[in-house]
Parts: structure tokens; C-alpha cells; sequence
């Protein structure tokens, strides 16, 4: 399913975070959306998947659903969003539990997540008894057993070290491969867009609007190859060029200025 | 080779973890102390009875099964006074965790009640009831009700909002939201909650009971005082202490099972 950011600004009060940001995430891509701290990538997510109303502004879809599709705009939150009193199981059948599938076909669907995430041995621990890494593929986990047409990720792996985002990095590449679910991805880590997305939407500091939108040409199954480490390191440090000084400026800025 | 010297350890401490035996040998301590003021004479026994005068008067009252008609009347008080107070503050607590309207009406007004004293309404609910039953539960239903609504709507105040979102984005219906995260989520303040309320509970039968019942706790506390029974004062007394032990322990247990995920 398409989705397409028609002249989108959004104000906090006084605040103008997002600007007429227009742009187009195709069936099928993963579109990354970079830019300095506090430049509003995670309140255009929000708007983009219906959790934030956009002062001006329209977001539209187009194309069919896919197969079996429970929950169209997903998202993957940085902080995890688990349920502590749920067990890990209790956590992915939430999603689904409002949809009236029988039992049968629900604990299925449960258990087909698990094991696409390695989770399945966990099904009954709960959220405190795992490591991060595990709880983020909790919420994975949840997020696909919906079948969603478009997924939303909020920094996803920021809240984890950098050898357990290595590891979900390849875990998340291994489900996009197969289930080829459209995505947006947000993040303050150049290096992850620069793994990951098929685009990358660079916004300028507050208020965010689209500064460019940069293709990667390596295709994603063979960026993790020597031969292409160079250029994938120049495109990030392209990126980086992109934002710098706005995100100096940024981070020189007072809070609520 | 230059001098060397320790690094001086400056951490440890702070640290009270529990020694097992400590309480049941303080309490020894302390019954032993009192029994033998009491045996030496240190202690005149109309004033304040030995430990073994009381375990006597206890014995009797169950002998005599006065202790039985005084612990189920004022345990039936405490249940339904408990139970309703604890159901419409739950109630009222949660409308004012999830509605502004019900907050803006509800947090002034119990701003203005909770403060009373309720034993202070007990010979206006008296007038309403009754000198029977209704009115010391009610009592007791008033004096539970208002620690509730306030325990209950700020622990849902701290349930995570983006727990909340999370429910939003996967389409859960508000009812599903309040059921499955909100409720879930404040469990914890209330069971907590549970516990400042059950000891008002407490307070308010024996009071109530003071001011006007031929049975319960209270009542008899009253009437061994006025016929200077000291030992069969304190025996009620005691009778109140392992009642709240009682209570207390069955909350813990309540919150291990409930909260198992923590």
C-alpha cells in the first residue's frame, strides 16, 4: 500500500514542528526519515499512522490491502510498549484479541510470530525477565502477526547497545525480505538508514521540512558485503554533511525557545 | 618500589535486609519483660494485666464463644463496609482517571469530604439508618470510599501513556483500553490503596462500635473498660492487633499472586 504526506505542518501551541512536508512512501520500499533531534520525524510518524490529527495537512493510502491484514498502520515504538503483566505470548495475542478470530487460528497466528523471531522458547516469560533486544522482538513480533500494510518504526533500536542493534538490524532485514512490508523508519542513527531503507527522507531542523530525499543504490541484501563499504560510507557521510550544521544549531537551542 | 596503601572501602551499608529470627526474639523479649513486672509486682494487675491473664481472658472468651458472636459482628461490618466503600470508589476512582467531566466534579468534591472524620457522621447516618447495622456500615463504607477514589484515579494517572497509544495504534476499543491497560496497569496503587483503607476499616468499626452496639470488638472493649476487666480489655485489644496482622498478611499475598509480573 502506498501512503502519501500531502503538505503536512503541525504546531504545538506556539511551536511549529513540521512544515508542508509532502512526500510519497512506495508499496513495498522502506523509507527512513533522518534529521536532527527534535526536528518532528516522530510526530510526522505519529501522523502518518493516525495516532496525531496534523494542524494542516492530509494523509492519503492507496492500493489494495494485503492478505489477511488486521491492522493496516502499525507502529514498532522505541520504548517497547509492552504489557509488564502479560507474558510474552499475552503481548503478541493483544493485537489480535479485538478481531474475533477463534482461539485456534489466533494461538496459530501467535505462535507463527514467535517463531519468525525467535521468540517461541519465551512464549511464557514476561517482559522483565528479558533483555532488551528480546523485548524489542516482542514488539516485533506483535506488529507483524497483524499483518500490517504499513509499518511504522519510531527509532526502534535506540534504546538498545550496539551489538543487540546489530543483531536486530539483520533480524529485521530477514523479516522485511519475506514479508515485504512497506516501511517508515525513524532514527537519529545514520548508519541504520544507511543499512536498512531503500530511501532516506532528510528533514531540516525545527520547523521539519523535507530537505532532500536520497536513494540508496546498493541493493539491501548486499550492503553487509566489502565491496560496498565505501560507498555506503560515503553516502552516510553525504548525510551527515546534510544535517550537521542544523543539528549543531539544534543542539545549541533552549528547550521550549 | 614506591609505598603503596589500601584503597579505603567506603561503600556497603544501607542495605537493611531482614534478619530472620530478630522479631520473634524482640517479642519475646518484650512479653517477658512485661510478664515479670507484672509477676514482681511492678505492674499493679487492675492497671495493666500480665501477658498470662490476658491469654487466660482469651481462653475463656473462647470458651465461652463471646468470642466468636464479638469477632463475626464486627468481621460483617468490615466486609460489607469494606466491600462497598472499595466498589464505589473503584467506580468513581476510575471515571475520574478516564473522564474530565467526572475529574473536575469529582476531585473537589472529594478534596472537600475526605478530610472529615467520618465517625463524625455516624450520629447523622445514625438519624438516617438507624441505631442498627446500616449505619456503622455505612460508616465504614464512607471512611473506605474516598482513600480509594483517590488511590484509584492517581494510579491510573501513572499508567504509562504510551501504553495507552500502543493500544490506540493496534485499533483497541476504549473499552478494551480501560479493561486490558488501564486497569491492569493501575492494580498496583490500588492494591496498595487496599491497604490504607482496610486499616481505616479497622478504625471505624471499633469506633462505631464504641458509640452505640451490643456486640463486636468495640463494643466489648468498651464494656471490660467500664467494668475496669483490664484483662479482658487488653485481650480485645490483642484481638485487634492479630486481626490487622491478619488483614495485612492476606494483602500480601493478594498483591504476590496479583503482581507476579513485577
Amino acid at each position: 500500500m502506498d501512503l502519501i504526506v500531502r503538505e503536512v505542518s503541525h504546531r504545538y501551541g506556539e511551536l511549529r514542528a513540521l512544515e508542508a512536508v509532502s512526500l510519497a512512501v512506495r508499496a513495498g520500499e522502506t523509507l527512513a526519515l533522518i534529521g536532527p533531534s527534535g526536528c518532528g520525524k516522530s510526530t510526522l510518524l505519529g501522523i502518518m499512522g493516525g495516532l496525531l490529527q496534523p494542524s494542516e495537512g492530509e494523509v492519503l493510502t492507496s492500493g489494495p490491502l494485503p492478505e489477511g491484514c488486521l491492522n493496516p498502520f502499525t507502529y514498532i515504538f522505541q520504548d517497547f510498549a509492552l504489557l509488564p503483566w502479560r507474558t510474552v505470548e499475552g503481548n503478541v495475542s493483544l493485537a489480535l484479541e479485538h478481531h474475533g478470530l477463534g482461539a485456534g487460528e489466533r494461538a496459530e497466528r501467535v505462535a507463527s510470530a514467535l517463531a519468525l523471531c525467535g521468540l517461541a522458547e519465551f512464549a511464557h516469560a514476561f517482559p522483565k525477565q528479558l533483555s532488551g533486544g528480546m523485548r524489542q522482538r516482542v514488539g516485533i513480533a506483535r506488529a507483524i502477526v497483524v499483518r500490517p500494510a504499513l509499518l511504522f518504526l519510531d527509532e526502534p533500536l535506540s534504546a538498545l547497545d550496539a551489538q543487540t542493534r546489530e543483531l536486530l538490524m539483520e533480524d529485521l532485514l530477514a523479516i522485511w525480505a519475506r514479508e515485504r512490508t512497506t516501511s517508515i523508519y525513524v532514527t537519529h542513527n545514520l548508519q541504520e538508514a544507511v543499512r536498512l531503507a531503500d530511501r532516506i527522507c532528510v528533514l531540516s531542523r525545527r520547523p521539519g521540512r523535507v530537505k532532500e530525499i536520497v536513494g540508496v543504490e546498493v541493493p539491501r541484501e548486499e550492503r553487509a558485503n566489502a565491496e560496498h563499504a565505501r560507498a555506503l560510507a560515503e553516502l552516510q557521510s553525504r548525510l551527515w554533511d546534510l544535517i550537521r550544521d542544523e543539528a549543531a544549531v539544534a543542539d545549541r537551542e533552549m528547550q521550549n525557545a | 618500589m614506591p609505598e603503596t596503601r589500601p584503597v579505603p572501602f567506603r561503600g556497603g551499608g544501607f542495605n537493611p535486609a531482614g534478619w530472620r529470627w530478630a522479631s520473634w526474639i524482640a517479642f519475646a523479649a518484650i512479653i517477658a519483660a512485661w510478664q515479670l513486672s507484672s509477676s514482681s509486682g511492678l505492674l499493679p494487675a487492675l492497671f495493666m494485666p500480665s501477658p498470662l491473664a490476658v491469654l487466660e481472658a482469651l481462653a475463656r472468651l473462647v470458651e465461652t464463644g463471646a468470642l466468636t458472636r464479638h469477632l463475626a459482628a464486627s468481621l460483617q461490618r468490615i466486609a460489607l463496609g469494606w466491600a462497598v466503600g472499595t466498589l464505589g470508589g473503584l467506580a468513581i476512582g476510575t471515571a475520574m482517571g478516564i473522564f474530565a467531566v467526572a475529574r473536575s466534579i469529582g476531585l473537589p468534591v472529594t478534596s472537600a469530604l475526605f478530610p472529615i472524620p467520618k465517625i463524625a457522621l455516624l450520629p447523622l447516618l445514625i438519624l438516617w439508618f438507624g441505631i442498627g447495622e446500616p449505619s456503622k456500615v455505612a460508616t465504614i463504607a464512607l471512611g473506605v470510599l474516598f482513600p480509594t477514589i483517590i488511590s484509584t484515579y492517581t494510579a491510573i494517572d501513572g499508567v504509562p501513556r504510551n501504553l495507552i497509544r500502543m493500544g490506540q495504534s493496534f485499533g483497541l476499543p476504549a473499552a478494551m483500553i480501560v479493561w486490558k491497560i488501564l486497569l491492569p496497569g493501575a492494580l498496583p496503587g490500588i492494591l496498595s490503596g487496599f491497604r490504607i483503607s482496610s486499616s481505616i476499616a479497622l478504625i471505624l468499626v471499633v469506633a462505631a462500635e464504641m458509640i452505640g452496639a451490643e456486640h463486636g470488638i468495640g463494643a466489648f472493649i468498651l464494656a471490660a473498660g467500664n467494668l475496669m476487666q483490664t484483662d479482658q480489655l487488653v485481650a480485645g485489644v490483642v484481638l485487634l492487633s492479630l486481626l490487622g496482622l491478619a488483614v495485612s498478611f492476606g494483602l500480601s499475598r493478594l498483591e504476590r499472586w496479583l503482581l507476579r509480573w513485577r
